[in-house]
């Protein structure tokens, strides 16, 4: 008994731990929730990749260097974390399709997301300035130490991996360029004026490589050897080969929220939980009197810990993530409602407090065990089924099943354990008893 | 237990419903909405008061746009719904909705979809459907698999599908009657309600089957006979106030929701709520009467 009752005691300071923890990370903002775009306002773009001109066995390769070239644009737009991500899709409805999915929060000028990440990008060449620090290197001070040459990315005509066995050495991997004729020409030129100066190629305004001309080389094939990985030298190949979109994309969806009217939602959303939590623990409390306090306790610290995992996880909370959470208030306390009836029933076969308790507990488990798992088959499904904004209820609806079994079975049934009375005077058998009959 | 003594009576209530959803759902339709059609969905919020109805529509007419609809919503806005528009359309759409600078627009909400993602989520949903009742209908025989008399484990899994059968028809029909009543579209959303709702709505059923199982086991041990209709009529009388008080708490926090929540998740709290409301009649009037008349069947068939 008194063990139960320190179990108990643990498990409410627990609770109020976490609790604590969970608005003190909200009031400071160390640690706010994660929210979807529909809620804090931004941009979500869906493009379809235009594969037909590539081989299937590319496809992987072509979509990841269409995410990497989409993701440095977005990065230069200077969004707070932006998320590029590729799909394949459309698998139920003819052809599998490839899609590149970017979200943009904060931003809500959908014209100028679309022409920033529709744009093509350039390739540039720049020579670095007479007495520049090239440790000074990154997008913004580009226009400062480097000047612009005459060769251009236009000029380029592909890119290749080779490898370059130096007498007595192992072979390295660089990176060949071929000019066309014209840039043969410039770059000939360029060489022959330069050697000894660093030569700067930039993608978007990215700086890609900087290696020290050598040499002046007419033949219009320049090689980049460097510090190179074999897969480095691969990437950097590949990046010039596709200065442009490596794949054809075309724009299919798109959806902007203002953040306003994502505020309003989130407010709109706490104070329909906040009622909510309140009908449900008067019902409880009104109904199963002290039984349902208990559930009430167990219910609270289902929520706190329900908050502490979208925080941990971290969970992006959707409109729908947030009906999915209200939903499972009122589902949380159904575990509770099952073991309160049974044990009233066996109150009233004449069985003692204690064993009342334990039977009711024992006798509920399979009917909620079962429904639990029937939700949890539909929580998978509908993650499996959903576009993020589904997937954003899917996985709050089974986080809350899984955490309110827990919850309201083990929890509940230590605090009744700690309270466990020996239910004889009329008093105690009223606190237990329940519904509009005693 | 008059709910399985009477239960005629309330097959032909529960038909009555189900024929009336079906009939609402053949004759009205349900409005596919932007998720399932592609389209394009603004809304405009008019900082300093919203042009007339006709003005706007005018301005839309000038830009070549066709087919659209114009609704009002809250205070100072309009919500527009259009098929899928040009990339020059998308350019021009705030300055069509100022009405050439006279009410300055603010686009709040944009939604575009195009058709090949409505006409995939439409299979997927579909998909989506059948997978769940499946499944369902698998885990209710495999958890009642050791229960064979009177009644065999799989008719609980079959009666268990009739009654989430009704608990889709229902909330379907009745959205289906909104559409033609006020013009609601169905969602991406309206489907995950739909899903939840058959995960949920069973968990009253399994309830009243378990009870029925125990009460089989407990008859069986102590060497009584009895009849099945005594049984099970005992069992739903045993788990009536139960389901009626976990249905309740739900429907409490989804009326909430639907009253005060967001305006994005207001229809989907209603499905949710209407669904569960069918999920607690049908657990309750359709599934244990049902089980009773398929252990009398299964008698007679066996007499004969």
């Amino acid at each position: 008994m008194w063990q139960k009752r320190a179990i108990a005691l643990v498990i409410l300071l627990i609770g109020c731990g976490i609790g604590w923890w969970v608005s003190s990370s909200q009031i400071n903002a160390s640690r706010p929730f994660k929210l979807g775009l529909d809620l804090s306002g931004g941009t979500q773009l869906v493009y379809r990749a235009d594969l037909s001109n590539i081989v299937e066995s590319d496809v992987a390769e072509s979509m990841s260097a269409l995410r990497e070239t989409i993701e440095r644009r977005v990065n230069l737009f200077g969004v707070s974390e932006p998320i590029v991500q590729t799909e394949r899709a459309g698998t139920f409805a003819g052809d599998p399709e490839e899609r590149l999915i970017v979200e943009l929060p904060g931003v809500t000028d959908t014209e100028k997301a679309i022409a920033l990440i529709g744009e093509t990008p350039v390739l540039e060449f720049r020579m670095l300035k007479e007495g520049a620090d090239l440790s000074n290197i990154s997008s913004s001070t580009i226009n400062q130490i480097f000047e612009p040459a005459a060769l251009t990315g236009k000029n380029l005509k592909s890119a290749e991996l080779q490898f370059q066995g130096g007498a007595g050495t192992l072979s390295t991997p660089v990176v060949v360029l071929h000019f066309d004729s014209e840039g043969a020409k410039l770059f000939a030129d360029l060489t022959r004026e330069n050697v000894g100066r660093y030569f700067g190629m930039f993608l978007d305004g990215v700086p890609i490589s900087t290696p020290i001309i050598q040499e002046s080389i007419p033949d219009g094939t320049a090689v980049i050897s460097g510090n190179f990985t074999p897969e480095g030298a691969k990437e950097l190949a590949r990046t010039l080969n596709y200065g442009a979109l490596p794949v054809p994309i075309e724009l299919i969806s798109t959806q902007t929220v203002s953040g306003t009217l994502g505020a309003e939602a989130v407010e709109d959303g706490i104070m329909a939980g906040l009622w909510g939590i309140v009908a449900v623990v008067l019902f409880m409390l009104l109904w199963y009197r002290l039984p349902g306090l208990l559930a009430a306790v167990a219910l609270m610290l289902y929520i706190v810990v329900i908050l502490a995992l979208f925080q941990l996880i971290p969970v992006t909370l959707t409109a729908a993530g947030i009906a999915a959470f209200i939903l499972s208030i009122g589902m949380a306390v159904d575990a509770n409602v099952l073991i309160f009836e049974r044990m009233k029933e066996e109150l009233r076969s004449g069985k003692n407090a204690a064993d009342a308790i334990r039977e009711g507990f024992a006798r509920a488990w399979p009917s909620i065990r079962d429904s639990n798992i029937s939700s949890m088959i539909t929580a998978v499904i509908l993650f499996w089924f959903g576009t993020s904004l589904i997937q954003g209820f899917a996985l709050v609806f089974g986080l809350g099943v899984l955490v309110s079994m827990l919850t309201a079975i083990s929890v509940s049934r230590t605090f009744m354990f700690a309270l466990s009375m020996d239910a004889k005077s009329g008093f105690l058998r009223f606190l237990f008893g329940s519904g509009i009959k005693s | 237990m008059y709910i399985v003594k009477h239960r005629n009576i309330f097959f032909w209530i529960t038909g009555a419903i189900a024929l009336a959803s079906l009939a609402s759902i053949f004759v009205f339709g349900l409005k596919l909405g932007l998720d399932f059609t592609g389209g394009t969905l603004v809304q405009a919020t008019y900082e300093n008061g919203r042009p007339a109805p006709a003005a706007l529509a005018q301005s839309l007419d000038a830009a070549g746009l066709r087919g659209y609809s114009l609704r009002e919503a809250n205070t100072n806005d309009y919500v527009l719904r259009a098929r899928n528009l040009t990339a020059e359309e998308r350019a021009n759409l705030p300055a069509v909705l100022s009405v050439g600078g006279s009410n300055p627009a603010t686009i709040s909400h944009l939604t575009e979809v195009g058709p090949t993602i409505g006409l995939e989520l439409r299979n997927k949903a579909i998909i989506a459907l059948a997978l769940v009742l499946l499944c369902i209908l698998l885990f209710i025989a495999f958890a009642f698999r050791k229960v064979s008399e009177p009644v065999s484990s799989w008719r609980y899994g079959l009666i268990a599908l009739a009654t989430l059968c009704f608990d889709v028809i229902v909330p379907v029909g009745f959205f289906a009657f909104l559409g033609y009543l006020v013009g609601i579209q169905v969602d991406a959303l309206f489907v995950t309600a739909v899903l939840t709702i058959l995960g949920y709505s069973i968990h009253d059923t399994i309830v009243v089957f378990d009870r029925t199982r125990e009460n089989l086991q407990i008859n069986k041990e102590r060497n009584r006979k009895e009849d099945f209709s005594e049984t099970a009529g005992r069992a739903l009388g045993q788990t009536l106030v139960r389901s009626a008080n976990t249905s309740l708490t739900t429907a409490l926090v989804l009326l909430l929701l639907f009253i005060l929540g967001p305006e994005s998740t207001r229809y989907f709290a209603l499905t949710l709520l209407v669904g569960i409301l069918a999920g607690t009649y049908s657990s309750i009037f359709l599934a244990t009467p049902l089980l009773v008349a398929a252990e009398r069947w299964h008698a007679k068939r066996k007499k004969k």
